[in-house]
């Protein structure tokens, strides 16, 4: 912790609330309220702008180690800080996979060296991805890195009884299992959303059924063994009914969504352009207003960008040989504006525990998500709401330029984010 | 008339019954001596095909050299293609050297579509994946109306693989602007899960379906259909779906049966039926090149890099072939 510079944020709208000063010290937010003063701070003045703790990704592709043509730790975080991030979860399919505890310990710290935003890496669930063994997640655990959210992203953990020891062989020390819910054989070559589209388009279907049926099967397993479940990229209306009665239960079950999948649909398949290319698949308007509609009433816990960066070549292909995948970290504040608050689903205290308090808590990061009062640590984001501009990935930090929402006008602009007191960002631009 | 030919919604009922006629008045001409026209001379007619497809390559190559175009044929095989050449990387490859036209066959759906954003000539597509084969429709089309007079009311049914069918789709979308009645059959797990938003009838008795058709056109059952469970065995697809003597007897006596092809004898069709008098399999081939040529005329002829009409055909694409066009048409020889 450095922090011998404090900072005096002046007249920010703290989340849905009123309008108040803040003092950052020592990486400590150490007093909140109006009217406040402190000799010698750096001033920064936020009127009009949005205080929100720093943003939490429960769901980021950072590929490094193996793919830096596409993203690096360095490239990846500083995007994630441009958006107003200050923790995101390193995702394990990386080459290596993050699948022992010496590779976690590697991502966890070239995270640190970076510096942009906390980097907390996911461990795998099995050795090499690969769906047969379980890997070392008590050693994953116990490292440096304390990994605690475990998954094969990319990948779905298949195999019912992998899956059932799994969530068993976590408990011991409060980890959680990240499922990517894919029926495999129902989505063998599987392209885009299995519709109205992908009839027209001659592009292979991807039933929504192949990810219900996981998420059904999973919230049993967990509930039958009394562990921890967290569903990722939920893209489907019946995906949000199967967790809502699992939640009604009371079982330990958790779920997020994608900025992509509440803002855009499958119709947009019929570029054929393999930017729209993602998996899950984009649904369809049903979906994305109940996907909304789960969000705005908490049956999603948090939005997560499932950031997916990959290099020109990988896209600009035919449709069914392209990369799936969408970056997100840039433009992850600025869509729940405008699927969520302009619409009216949520106002800016629920942003902050969608995309804060929630996903910090399942990922159990104790120093990020907290609220923005004194003692808390200083973890933010400073955000522009009245802003509007095109999406230009040109613009982008990240080392990729996949983002689906080129050319696309969106509300606001991130202005400032602060890592434990440290400016990460300032007037929209990497502070270091 | 779009720049480009990639679905069978491309073209409006004017594009595509001007598409018929012309195809028409050159199909005419196919029984002179000299079958030969001048039309498209100097211009470059890339065929790129990505999948093996000699049929189709060959009627585009030969509607191509009708119209004295340079035909350029470019294979999948033994060209950079299998050396790992990226589609794009192909495209502007073909720019560079001053392609008029790309007529493209290709596995992946979508890919025309997508070259059509790299290249500045025209994009024909010739068959992608299981999307569209746009000018097999029209050449279908084209045969039916020949056959039966006309093609508004006309109750056409489509029998098999719809959800992995090009020509299936490319029909659908062709025959519902002309004006026909087209109604699929197939084993439900053959069919897309969505096929009730389509703009056609869905059943899955053949027998049923017959009595009434004008036209029954069979689809080719992939071998690789065959061991995915979309239907239990070959012989129960054949007896269900196969299009046999018996079954062809519950059609009404004007009426036709086609096939794309390749076929497969003994399972979608008996060899007693495709040689039937009914069957309009090898003039589809015929006519396949008179459509061709006409979709080549149409979306070069009116675009001349001298600025001039294309040399030999008056009237160039602003309509249908005129006396004065056919009389051009006549000097051209």
């Amino acid at each position: 912790m450095s922090g011998s510079q404090s900072w005096l944020i002046r007249g920010a709208q703290v989340c849905a609330g009123g309008i108040a000063d803040l003092i950052l010290t020592d990486g400590l937010i150490q007093e909140a309220g109006p009217g406040l003063s402190s000799a010698g701070a750096q001033v920064l003045d936020a009127v009009g702008l949005i205080a929100l703790p720093g943003l939490v990704d429960l769901h980021t592709h950072l590929r490094e180690p193996g793919r830096e043509d596409a993203e690096t730790v360095s490239t990846g975080t500083q995007a994630a800080a441009l958006g107003g991030f200050t923790a995101v979860h390193a995702m394990a399919n990386t080459n290596p996979v993050a699948d022992t505890a010496g590779v976690v310990e590697q991502i966890w710290r070239l995270g640190g060296q970076a510096g942009h935003c906390d980097v907390q890496p996911v461990g795998a669930v099995t050795s090499g991805l690969e769906g047969r063994q379980l890997a070392e997640l008590g050693a994953m655990a116990d490292s440096a890195a304390r990994v605690r959210v475990f998954s094969d992203d990319g990948r779905c953990v298949s195999d019912a009884v992998l899956m059932r020891r799994a969530l068993e062989y976590v408990k011991a020390f409060g980890g959680v299992i990240a499922q990517h819910a894919q029926e495999t054989r129902l989505t063998d070559g599987a392209q885009m959303n299995e519709g109205e589209m992908s009839g027209l388009l001659g592009l292979t279907g991807w039933p929504a059924v192949a990810e219900e049926a996981i998420i059904a099967r999973d919230c049993l397993l967990a509930a039958h063994v009394g562990s921890a479940l967290h569903v990722c990229h939920v893209s489907t209306a019946g995906s949000v009914e199967i967790i809502r009665w699992a939640k009604s239960k009371g079982w330990r079950v958790t779920a997020e969504v994608t900025p992509h999948h509440l803002l855009l649909t499958d119709e947009l398949a019929a570029s054929y352009d393999p930017v729209y290319k993602v998996n899950p698949p984009l649904r369809t308007a049903a979906d994305v207003e109940a996907l909304r509609a789960g969000l705005a009433d908490g049956i999603i816990d948090c939005v997560a960008t499932d950031h997916a960066p990959h290099p020109v070549e990988d896209k600009e292909t035919e449709w069914q040989v392209a990369a799936f995948g969408m970056t997100g970290l840039e433009t992850a504040l600025r869509v729940v504006h405008a699927a969520m608050v302009e619409t009216g689903l949520l106002d800016w205290a629920g942003v902050a525990n969608r995309m804060s308090a929630r996903p910090a808590a399942i990922g159990q990061l104790d120093q990020h998500g907290r609220p923005l009062e004194a003692g808390s640590p200083a973890n933010l984001v400073l955000y522009d709401p009245a802003a509007r501009s095109v999406v230009d990935p040109a613009q982008h930090a990240s080392r990729s330029r996949n983002t689906p929402f080129t050319g696309m006008e969106l509300p606001g602009q991130v202005h400032a984010t602060f890592l434990r007191g440290e400016p990460t960002v300032l007037d929209g631009k990497l502070a270091r | 008339m779009k720049r480009h030919l990639i679905s069978a919604a491309d073209l409006s009922r004017d594009d595509a019954l001007l598409i018929l006629d012309t195809a028409e008045e050159l199909a005419q001409m196919a029984d002179r001596p000299i079958r030969k026209l001048p039309t498209l001379r100097g211009r470059t007619v890339v065929n790129l095909f990505y999948e093996d497809s000699t049929r189709t390559r060959i009627s585009f190559e030969a509607a191509a050299k009708r119209l004295s175009a340079d035909v350029i044929n470019f294979s999948a095989k033994g060209s950079s293609v299998a050396k790992g050449e990226s589609l794009k990387d192909t495209a502007l490859t073909l720019e560079a050297m001053g392609a008029d036209a790309v007529v493209i066959r290709h596995q992946a759906s979508g890919a025309p579509h997508r070259l059509a954003g790299w290249v500045r000539g025209s994009v024909i597509n010739a068959g992608d994946g299981t999307h569209e084969h746009p000018t097999q429709a029209l050449l279908d089309a084209f045969t039916m109306r020949r056959r039966l007079g006309r093609l508004d009311g006309l109750r056409v049914t489509i029998v098999g693989d719809v959800l992995h069918s090009r020509v299936a789709r490319s029909n659908v979308l062709l025959l519902r602007t002309l004006g026909a009645e087209v109604t699929l059959v197939a084993p439900p797990t053959l069919l897309p899960v969505a096929v009730s938003a389509w703009p056609c009838e869905v059943a899955y008795d053949l027998s049923a379906a017959l009595p009434k058709a004008d036209v029954v056109m069979m689809l080719r059952v992939q071998a690789e259909r065959m061991n995915a469970a979309y239907f239990p065995t070959v012989r129960e697809y054949s007896r269900r779906y196969g299009l046999d003597a018996a079954r062809m007897a519950l059609l009404p006596e004007h009426a036709i049966v086609m096939h794309p092809g390749p076929m497969n004898r003994g399972v979608e069709i008996a060899a007693e039926v495709a040689d039937s008098h009914r069957s309009t399999i090898v003039e589809q081939v015929a006519n396949g090149v008179s459509v061709r040529m006409a979709v080549l005329y149409l979306m070069l002829g009116g675009a001349d890099p001298g600025g001039g009409a294309p040399t030999g055909v008056a009237a160039g694409a602003a309509g249908a072939i005129s006396p004065e066009s056919t009389g051009a048409l006549e000097v051209a020889r």
